[in-house]
């Protein structure tokens, strides 16, 4: 059995019209610990629904999802799931509890009841992790977008967590916040082999991933390396989405009746090709 | 710009004030104000004063920030003074319309002014030396055995502890939201009292709805952590009681029995 | 007519420890038609500036002209100045307090003391300039909508005022990218058809390539380049010492470039997916030999 299973997973939000189709309508993905998973999709697909079951923040109406073996249904297992899958959400503001960052990051580990003095060692480490130790003792309101999201996963990797799941954590951040949030997670996700899985909505975001799921009306309709997804450029388009640049740039060159290679990604590959 | 307010008064330092166990200042703070409403005379007061000083200057938190403490209530200290000075019954040195003031007056007066004053004073050193957030946890553990009578002191602390996190985040919003609608043309400065409380809608209204949608996510994020209430759950900065803290407890044991014992032997001779 | 800033420095919390310099000695004018894009990194004195162009903020030293007019003081002239120049702030949605999507919007027009007639005419303008539908939407409650609906409607509220200067801050932030194209899009045609002069603040490089006319970017609250976009990316050491990246087609081509295929890139090729394709095409003719598709493109 794979790290995360999710079986048939049905999501009908409660208290919505029984005539509007479910969040998800039977989803099936299977994770293997030390994975980098990106799901891409655009609003309204269903992808931050899905992220939420992840740690049993919300639970399946049908279907069955299961961390490490455990049934994220079985209220017994709760704490154990939440503390191996961490999660980092949109909004950097809504997820920092404590008035200081040291604080905030010891709240996971608190709320499990590890020792005073284990827990001064696991922040210490998880804010040298995300390269935040300088901002130990500051107030999160005078923190960038991009170092809160850093906090935020700093607050999980405190509680020891062996997957990470961020539900589109650039998308309130300027260039420079983003690019430095995806090196500290690509870095932790090479280094200390934790799980990602990714939610965005910016392609170029997930071209480091192991595999791209795209997700539609409440399905996964796309699945592969970024490669092999992303040269599908028409068909991501039609679902609303685009294809990093290059291989936009390679599929319109294409089209104009150059001959071109099918699986051009990176600017890189695609002036490589272009100068042959 | 609203934003600019900095919650509490927290001075940082590293006095010696500074240092001592929240808890423990709450606790002798507590009793020095008691001893407060218990003295009398001239010689505990001075003493009182004399100490409220020295411990001004062992805090290293410059006078004018002390004095600032105490200027919102200037005129209340006026008053109270005026009132007793007119109306004690004794040797009278003035005479003003229907009002008479007496020395005894003048004294008690000026004695009960003191009195505010050294109260609020004593207490602006424990807000001005201790933390929002040391003063939150300290309560958290004081009121703590409190819980079997139904106090949820854990729950009481958490609230505080949020609240103190995202008052300035909610102050940098309702100035936005100010501005905002300011640039649609509401004018919050003229107008009668009923269009000033019509002008307030268009702030309460998106500021509860972002309060809302904050404390949603917020209750997630925390859910998402582990956070399942006070049960079994430990502290990172554990409170210890030091040596400072010894020390300040016997000395104002010392003092305050000293104090007390004299202004009791003073009434009674 | 112009919006002149003119020498402009702001302080925050003067006289205190947390005195902080937000602006210094910034000085330029948005000619009355233009495009105008201001970019820079979280911090860099965008926000703050734009907060002085309708007098939300009085300068520390320095002044505003909006078409010959000082904004200073409280007089009418300054009043009627400081209602030419239109606000919407970063995520606009967030100030939406009505019942409905038609009230909303006639918020600002209202406050203005507009007949009740010139205040529906102008509430379905503004719905139509953004694209939300009058009929299906007026009665809707704004907080039912999506996010990119309810920032078009939060948008409409600002443009119903018919400011001549309309200042945007971060409009497409946290959009995805349909939406976020939608919206400028939306934004262009104010400036084509209506000819609103728009000044708009973004990080976002490629949106400004694409929209803008010229660029102004702050960095530690100065001004350190102004230009059209196509000059201002070949100042690559500016950009990015100011926390901002290239666009990402800029580094697309500059990379090419760089593997020896010569580009002759006219300014706007460098701007657009098209121009650069383009550009592309004619520095290359049809390929000599066909390359083999030796990874397997298919999935």
């Amino acid at each position: 059995m794979a790290f995360i299973e999710i079986e048939n997973l049905v999501h009908r939000y409660e208290g919505r019209d029984e005539s509007e189709p479910p969040a998800l309508k039977g989803v099936n993905i299977s994770v293997e610990e030390g994975e980098f998973l990106a799901i891409v999709g655009t609003n309204g697909s269903g992808k931050s629904t899905l992220a939420k079951h992840l740690n049993a923040i919300l639970l399946p109406t049908a279907g069955r999802v299961t961390v490490d073996g455990r049934n994220t249904a079985d209220p017994a297992e709760l704490w154990e799931i939440r503390k191996t899958v961490g999660m980092v959400f949109q909004n950097p503001d809504n997820q920092i509890i404590a008035a200081i960052v040291e604080d905030d990051v010891a709240f996971g580990p608190e709320n499990l009841g590890v020792p005073p003095e284990e827990i001064r060692q696991r922040v210490k480490d998880a804010l040298a992790s995300v390269r935040m130790e300088k901002y130990r003792d500051f107030a999160p309101h005078l923190l960038s977008g991009g170092q809160k999201q850093r906090i935020a996963i700093a607050g999980a990797l405190a509680m020891q967590t062996r997957c990470l799941v961020l539900d589109e954590p650039t998308s309130m951040l300027d260039p420079v916040g983003r690019r430095s949030l995806m090196e500290t997670v690509k870095r932790l996700h090479r280094e200390q082999g934790i799980t990602v899985i990714l939610i965005t909505h910016f392609m170029e975001e997930a071209i480091g991933a192991d595999r791209v799921i795209v997700l539609s009306k409440g399905q996964a309709v796309m699945e592969g390396t970024p490669r092999e997804v992303y040269c599908r450029e028409q068909e991501m388009k039609s679902l609303g989405l685009e294809v990093p640049l290059a291989a936009e740039v390679a599929a319109r060159l294409r089209r104009n009746g150059l001959k071109f290679p099918e699986d051009i990604m990176t600017d890189e590959e695609l002036a490589v090709a272009l100068c042959q | 710009m609203i934003s600019d307010i900095t919650i509490g008064q927290f001075f940082p330092g590293q006095s010696v004030l500074h240092r001592m166990d929240p808890r423990v200042k709450i606790v002798l703070m507590f009793f020095f104000l008691v001893s407060l409403f218990l003295i009398d005379g001239p010689v505990p007061y001075g003493a009182l004063t004399l100490l409220t000083i020295i411990l001004g200057a062992l805090s290293g938190i410059p006078a004018k920030i002390i004095i600032r403490s105490v200027k919102p209530l200037w005129w209340i200290l006026l008053f109270t003074f005026l009132i007793h000075f007119a109306s004690m019954p004794g040797r009278v040195v003035a005479q003003v319309w229907i009002f008479q003031f007496t020395e005894e007056g003048f004294w008690r007066g000026f004695f009960i002014s003191l009195r505010l004053v050294l109260l609020i004073v004593l207490s602006s050193y424990l807000t001005l030396t201790t933390s929002p957030l040391m003063l939150t946890d300290a309560l958290e553990r004081l009121l703590k055995p409190l819980k079997c009578i139904g106090v949820p002191a854990h729950e009481l602390a958490m609230m505080m502890t949020i609240a103190l996190r995202f008052v300035p985040t909610l102050l940098q919003e309702t100035d936005k939201i100010m501005k905002a609608q300011q640039s649609r043309g509401v004018d919050f400065s003229s107008g009668n009292m009923l269009t000033q409380l019509r002008n307030i809608i268009p702030i309460l209204i998106p500021l509860f709805i972002s309060a809302f949608r904050r404390a949603d996510e917020l209750a997630m994020a925390m859910e998402a952590r582990c956070y399942h209430g006070g049960e079994g759950r430990t502290r990172m900065k554990a409170l210890a009681v030091s040596g400072v803290d010894y020390g300040a407890v016997a000395l104002s044991v010392i003092f305050l029995g000293a104090v007390m014992g004299a202004s009791f032997f003073l009434k009674q001779s | 007519m112009s919006i002149e800033i003119k020498n402009v420095s702001y302080t925050y919390m003067p006289g205190t420890p947390f005195e902080s310099k937000a602006l210094d000695d910034v000085s330029l004018t948005v000619e009355e038609g233009s495009f105008v894009a201001i970019a820079g990194h979280t911090g860099s004195g965008k926000s703050t500036m734009l907060q002085h162009m309708n007098g939300l903020l009085q300068p520390t030293s320095g002044e505003i002209v909006i078409d010959g007019q000082a904004l200073f003081g409280k007089g009418k002239e300054v009043k009627s100045a400081r209602d030419k120049v239109g606000m919407v702030f970063q995520y606009p949605e967030h100030q939406l307090f009505e019942e409905t999507v038609e009230a909303d919007i006639a918020f600002g027009p209202k406050n203005r003391g507009l007949s009740e007639k010139e205040v529906a005419a102008r509430v379905k303008m503004a719905m139509e300039f953004v694209g939300v539908d009058y009929e299906a939407y007026r009665q809707k409650s704004p907080f039912g909508l999506s996010g990119g609906e309810m920032r078009r409607v939060a948008i409409a509220g600002v443009v119903a005022l018919s400011p001549k200067y309309l200042v945007l801050d971060e409009p497409t932030a946290g959009l995805n990218p349909q939406g976020r194209d939608e919206l400028l899009e939306k934004i262009r045609e104010l400036h084509e058809k209506r000819h609103m002069t728009i000044v708009f603040v973004s990080h976002d490089m490629d949106a400004i390539a694409r929209y803008a006319e010229r660029i102004i970017v702050l960095s530690g609250g100065r001004l350190v380049l102004d230009a059209a976009p196509y000059e201002a990316y070949s100042n690559k050491e500016t950009i990015e010492s100011a926390g901002l990246l290239l666009p990402r087609l800029t580094t697309l081509l500059r990379t090419v470039e760089a593997h020896g295929l010569k580009l002759n890139l006219k300014p706007k090729d460098m701007l657009t997916v098209e121009g650069a394709v383009r550009a592309i095409m004619a520095a290359k003719r049809p390929a000599p030999k066909a390359k083999n598709n030796q990874r397997g493109g298919k999935g």
